[in-house]
């Protein structure tokens, strides 16, 4: 019965996930002033040192976001979320691999 | 999952039945249903080769934070990097995603023209992207700065470089859609097609953002 469930939603998983002009046009918004924050803050030397980056990063992260959701529409997937569920699998390695990289490599000098 | 898959392969042969035998009458309504469900499928499918993708991405990125500082007495990011040409090719790239998303648009309302247009617009944009990419890299060179200079330049070269080449994979795969869309039309088939070409554009976009943000700007810093 489970399966059959599983069935059901999956055909409708890809139906109702192609969102409207509307939604395609917030997110390159979006994704412009996303963009241009950082370059009118960074280059200008609004902000520096470790501010700076965290504002890159930030920016970065959100424009990450308004991808997924306005243009790749993941918040419409209907359940089960196997495309989230592997994304979140898929962030996780990511940062793993990044992230421990630096982190072995940092404290790595000899001598 | 693995029930889903059970499930799916006497359907699997369905759906060969109808590219073989063309459109018979009788079954027309159920097997689309069938091929619908075998095409959302297979754009999963992709979506995970996406996921594994960033795998690519992730290992290239440490790569580079690991090395950026190993100049070996040749050009600093600072000094090699002209942000005006990187700004453009940010905001080429942001615009093609935004017109593939509107390929997709014109696509669920059976627009094949609108849909055909907006793909040769993201293809143009890919192009210029690809050309700006290639003058800088043209530049780096004719500088002295190449590949083999430090190890900072080899991990740019090859970090920048891959995604230049998945993006010009892109395009010459998109181009090979438009002539499948002009013989075929906006079939179940084309649209899966259309889906995971504007899903892996999107994630090109993204993997750019990440480009700029942690090479070229933290880089000028």
């Amino acid at each position: 019965m489970a399966s059959q469930q599983n069935h059901a939603d999956a055909h409708g998983a890809h139906d109702g996930g192609h969102g409207s002009l509307k939604s395609y046009v917030i997110g390159f918004v979006l994704s412009i002033v996303l963009t241009i924050i950082p370059l009118v803050l960074v280059l200008n030397d609004i902000v520096e040192g470790t501010a700076a980056k965290v504002v890159l990063l930030v920016t970065a992260f959100l424009q990450f976001v308004v991808q997924l959701v306005f243009f790749m529409h993941l918040k419409e997937e209907s359940k089960p979320r196997y495309n989230l569920m592997s994304l979140l699998l898929g962030v996780l390695l990511v940062l793993t691999i990044v992230i421990g990289s630096v982190w072995i490599m940092t404290y790595n000098k000899v001598g | 999952m693995q029930e889903r898959k059970m499930r799916l392969s006497p359907r699997e042969a369905a759906h060969t039945e109808v590219g073989h035998g063309g459109h018979s009458a009788g079954h027309h309504g159920h097997d689309e249903h069938h091929e619908h469900e075998h095409e959302s499928l297979k754009t999963f499918g992709f979506w995970l080769f996406l996921m594994t993708d960033c795998i690519l991405f992730a290992s290239l990125f440490a790569c580079y934070l690991v090395l950026h500082g190993n100049t070996n007495g040749g050009p600093t990011a600072e000094e090699l990097f002209e942000m005006p040409g990187v700004i453009a090719e940010t905001f080429i790239l942001l615009t093609s995603s935004f017109t593939s998303g509107l390929a997709v648009l014109a696509m669920h309302k059976k627009n094949l023209k609108g849909l055909i247009t907006w793909l040769a617009v993201t293809v143009l944009l890919g192009a210029s992207f690809i050309y700006l990419e290639v003058d800088e890299f043209l530049k780096m060179v004719h500088e002295g700065a190449t590949i083999s200079t430090s190890a900072f330049l080899s991990s740019f070269f090859t970090l920048v470089g891959t995604h230049g080449l998945h993006v010009s994979l892109g395009l010459c795969w998109m181009i090979g859609l438009i002539f499948q869309l002009k013989r075929h039309g906006i079939t179940p088939v084309t649209m899966r097609k259309v889906n995971v070409i504007s899903l892996y554009w999107h994630f090109l976009d993204v993997v750019w953002i990440f480009v700029f943000t942690i090479v070229y700007m933290m880089g000028v810093m």
